[in-house]
């Protein structure tokens, strides 16, 4: 079996599955078939993807099925590229099925989410294999749906509503401009094959087009700031192993959509456009990494960090298109592996501290952090992996984060030898920004692991919380190991993703499998060179010796005792520190310029006994200075055109003729 | 042979780092104390504070959780592995290629990540502020760090810490602008870090002025003896650090012989005198400032190498 032909048979199954679903939804045991299931084709799928990647150098393998348009057909491909993504998406869908086989039963209606999963799954597959324009709109489309289905699951909570609506609203936009990016690309002839696009000429101004386009269209699924609006309304609202999916899988859907038609289809690139890509990567990461330290919505805070994961792995390519405009091809090499393996760690931790937020969610019925705290007592195994997360996703060694973090950093420093002086001065403002988003999202994840996790309970619901079940935390589990792993090995993954710049970029970096000790080299061992292994060795060496000494030579002996508290003992689990107050020292210092951020003291006069109140005004700029103004045109407009609908005959008659004399009159002036 | 040299030259850094770091800081309190007219501790006593405290007990909080009591152990290790990987008296250490000048910071950052998360686990509000405020200053300090780190690797080529001390050691390096204004802002990063005055007080027991010390007031007996002697090998590392980069005088170049490096190490202890006279010397002559000043501060020192590493990429040109 060919392998387009193995991943065409099971996303085949999974719409299968999809349909069965709907049949069997209402029975009991429909969660466990439909999830285990789901499992195991996802499984099938992601080693026939990982053998692709793995054997294929510059092997492809095509398919055309007679459906979709007539004189056109649907095409499917497994190139590098697809098949290093579809390893993305089959790994976070088995991993989203493992996890969903135990949380699925607190599912209140698993009528509305068990037909939309497996078919989210093959929305997003079929979007990787397509090899045609039609087909991947087509595709893009099913997946948007699918995922809106299951955003709009719960649809009776409070903001679940609205979220659907905006998500809607937003994926109607990002298909309006891919539709017009292929329609660009595939000129007036019409040829949507993506092998005759890549093989005509696109004019620079074409290419420049559609480089926008694609930045509004791939950009605004992705969530790239200004477009990101919907994405922390929506990934939150999903159940939480579809949270997972949509953060952890579907953005990186989108961003091999822009992979494909940037680097693949159209051609050599331009300088220039390296800049938007980098400038709008860097403002994605900072913003993104703010928003979430601000907010104290457990899952609402993961989904901005995606925002700014995103914004990361966009720099990254916006670094990998300036030197491969420049023909710098080792260090392009560099900045495109160091995007992908990003790409691929994204996946891994962010699906990790979703499935974490969810084992929280019904473990104590909370998503809001100030209403939590000290779950380490009742749950420690989810904490510990979450703990995992956390630690990854802030680009500390020896984790997978630091070491994509790492390549980009090494690529930043690649670059004085760019000539443009727009990209000499662009370059290492954006690492700049970079390394302030990488110390925000420290900051954010000490704060989302210390409120949640650690502390005193804030609630009744968080003092009586309980551990999750196993099929939930095996999924956990299994996602921490693939941290730890990525980071440790960095030079298996590396060597793996080699494939797809030899396709893509027509270079790699250089062969990792042959250095000692495992460690990596992106260019020469004199100029850098790190080893996870070799990090995470002496870290627990010297750690355990430390232990090994203390213990042996030093006192041993500890008593437990309440904690000091000033001399007022036994203060309220209230007067601990918040995640309003946790972010207080960091919305002092950028959120009076990025939120208008002002705090407002009520102090009630001497004698009166109401409690003083501390009030916190923040302002999303880009909601009410961009959606808000434009929602308000777009309404207006409505208002005004709808009194067209109520005119009187003879009106309508003279619009009418007004309007074929005019179109004569341009059909007379134009030619 | 050379293996073996190389495997006891990182030995002894290794050994040295622990035994000069409580020195150091005891130096340090000793001038101070001079300067104000004070006779002063003796400069052993970080010593025998850390001994005391090892043979005290512990005095737990009720709900601290395990991540309480691991803390102090992966604290002091992160920092302790990256202060054996910052030139002391000798370049071309063995494990230099494990982790370069980024994954130095990365490590103290995993150390404060960890520091920052046992601050809050009792449910204090004293571990909380001192939490949210370190983060706070962290978020400025490592993205200033980072582009000092830039900087430097931009001049030398390289981010390996050996690498980059050998090309300054070497004579074509020149005076540089874009250095000098690494070399400001890494002392300033270093004061924030080591949470020194002007940023925050190690002395100070008023605890909502303290930062550093406040973040770590339910720690006590051996805990608070590893947290302790973290912070001693973490300014001992920033001193080094700026040595062996910005002075790297007589520092022994690798595979020099034993006489090189006995001269290096003696070097060495003097340059840690030496910043140990001044880092006194300037905080008895400075204030601490208010917390809220403290971004200005760090924000200065991420201005100025931005500038310098601006100016590198611009200057690549001419």
């Amino acid at each position: 079996m060919s392998p387009v032909v193995w991943q065409m048979s099971c996303v085949a199954g999974l719409l299968v599955i999809a349909i069965l679903a709907i049949v069997l939804s209402r029975t009991r045991s429909a969660t466990a078939i439909v999830y285990s299931i789901t499992l195991a084709v996802s499984l099938v799928a992601l080693i026939g993807s990982v053998r692709w990647l793995v054997a294929g150098a510059q092997n492809v393998s095509d398919l055309t099925l007679p459906i979709g348009l007539p004189w056109l057909g649907a095409h499917f491909r497994l190139d590098a590229l697809a098949s290093f993504f579809l390893v993305v998406v089959n790994l976070g869908g088995a991993a989203a099925s493992l996890y969903g086989l135990g949380y699925g039963h607190h599912d209140p209606a698993p009528h509305r989410v068990l037909p939309f999963f497996p078919a989210f799954l093959a929305g997003m597959n079929l979007v990787v294999l397509a090899d045609d324009a039609f087909s991947y709109l087509l595709c893009w489309e099913f997946m948007s749906l699918a995922s809106w289905a299951l955003v709009m699951a719960h649809h009776r909570e409070t903001g679940n509503a609205k979220a659907g609506y905006v998500y809607l609203v937003m994926a109607s936009f990002g298909t309006l401009a891919l539709l017009l990016a292929f329609g660009l690309l595939a000129g007036p002839t019409g040829t949507y094959e993506f092998a005759a696009i890549r093989a005509a000429q696109h004019t620079p101004y074409v290419a420049a087009l559609v480089l926008i386009l694609m930045l509004l269209g791939a950009g605004s699924k992705a969530g790239l700031v200004p477009l990101h609006v919907w994405l922390p309304l929506a990934h939150p609202a999903a159940p939480s192993h579809v949270s997972a999916l949509m953060s952890g899988v579907m953005t990186k859907v989108a961003i091999y959509g822009f992979i494909r038609v940037v680097f693949d289809l159209l051609g050599p690139p331009t300088w220039s456009a390296s800049v938007i890509v980098l400038f709008l990567g860097g403002v994605t990461a900072v913003m993104g990494i703010l928003y979430a330290m601000m907010e104290q919505d457990l899952k609402r805070l993961l989904a901005y960090s995606t925002i700014e994961n995103v914004g990361i792995i966009f720099a990254s390519l916006g670094l990998a298109l300036a030197f491969q405009a420049n023909g710098l091809k080792l260090a392009a090499a560099l900045a495109f592996t160091a995007a992908l393996f990003h790409v691929l760690n994204h996946s891994f931790f962010k699906s990790l501290l979703f499935f974490g937020a969810g084992a929280v969610l019904t473990s104590t019925g909370e998503r809001d952090m100030d209403k939590l705290g000290g779950l380490i007592h009742r749950m420690p195994l989810t904490s510990f992996v979450f703990l995992v997360g956390c630690v990854a996703i802030s680009a500390l060694p020896p984790f997978n984060g630091f070491v994509s973090e790492w390549l980009i950093f090494q690529a930043v420093l690649q670059s004085p030898d760019l000539p443009q002086w727009a990209l000499k001065i662009m370059v290492p403002a954006v690492g700049a920004l970079l390394a302030l988003a990488a110390a925000l999202a420290g900051a954010c994840f000490v704060k989302a692991f210390g409120v949640t996790f650690l502390g005193r309970p804030r609630s009744p619901a968080a003092q009586n919380a309980g551990e999750v079940d196993r099929y939930s935390l095996a999924a956990m589990f299994i996602l921490a190991a693939f941290c730890l792993l990525a980071g440790i090995l960095p030079g298996l993954v590396i060597d793996a993703l080699s494939p797809i710049t030899l396709a893509i970029l027509d270079s790699r970096m250089p062969i990792q499998d042959n250095e000692p000790w495992l460690s990596i080299v992106p260019i020469a061992a004199s100029r850098s060179s790190y080893n996870g292994l070799l990090v995470m060795i002496f870290i627990t060496l010297s750690a355990s010796s430390a232990v090994l000494v203390i213990h042996r030579f030093a006192s041993r002996a500890l008593r437990r005792a309440p904690a000091w508290g000033c001399g007022f003992s036994e203060p309220t689990p209230a007067a601990q520190y918040s995640g309003v107050s946790f972010a207080q020292p960091i919305r002092r210092v950028f959120g009076t310029l990025m939120f208008h951020a002002r705090d407002h003291v009520d102090m009630p006069a001497p004698g009166d006994i109401r409690p003083a109140r501390l009030r916190i005004e923040l302002h999303d700029l880009v909601w009410e200075g961009f959606y808000v103004p434009l929602a308000g045109a777009v309404g207006y407009a409505a208002d005004s055109l709808n009194r067209l609908q109520f005119l009187t005959i003879r009106r309508y008659l003279s619009l009418v003729f007004a309007t074929l004399v005019t179109l004569l009159l341009v059909l007379a002036i134009w030619s | 042979m050379v293996v073996i040299s190389d495997i006891l030259v990182q030995g002894i850094q290794m050994a040295l780092v622990l035994l000069l770091a409580p020195l150091l800081t005891g130096f340090v309190r000793k001038i101070k104390a001079r300067l104000v007219r004070r006779r002063g501790a003796s400069i052993f006593q970080p010593y025998r504070d850390l001994l005391r405290l090892l043979r005290k007990e512990v005095v737990l909080a009720d709900n601290a959780s395990w991540l309480f009591r691991v803390t102090p152990y992966v604290t002091f290790a992160a920092i302790w592995v990256a202060a054996a990987l910052v030139p002391t008296f000798a370049t071309g250490l063995l494990f230099n290629w494990t982790a370069d000048l980024i994954a130095i910071v990365a490590l103290l950052g995993s150390a404060r990540f960890f520091l920052a998360l046992a601050g809050m686990d009792v449910g204090t509000s004293f571990g909380g502020i001192g939490s949210s405020r370190e983060v706070m200053i962290a978020a400025l300090a490592e993205p200033a760090m980072l582009l000092i780190v830039f900087c430097m690797a931009l001049v030398a080529g390289s981010t390996q810490l050996s690498t980059v001390a050998n090309f300054m050691a070497s004579s074509h390096v020149g005076l540089r602008v874009s250095l000098g204004m690494a070399m400001i802002a890494l002392i300033m990063v270093a004061l924030a870090e080591n949470a020194r005055i002007p940023v925050d007080n190690p002395a100070t027991h008023l605890e909502l002025t303290m930062v550093h010390e406040a973040m770590v007031l339910e720690y006590s007996g051996r805990h608070l003896a590893m947290i302790e002697f973290g912070a001693f090998l973490k300014l001992l590392l920033y001193i080094s650090l700026i040595a062996c980069v910005f002075f790297p005088w007589k520092i022994a170049l690798f595979g020099a012989g034993p006489l090189s490096y006995t001269v290096g190490a003696g070097i060495y202890i003097l340059k840690l005198a030496v910043a140990g006279f001044l880092l006194a010397m300037f905080e008895t002559a400075t204030a601490k400032m208010r917390v809220f000043r403290v971004p200005q501060f760090l924000g200065a020192a991420l201005m100025l190498g931005l500038l310098g590493t601006l100016l590198l990429f611009v200057s690549r040109s001419f």
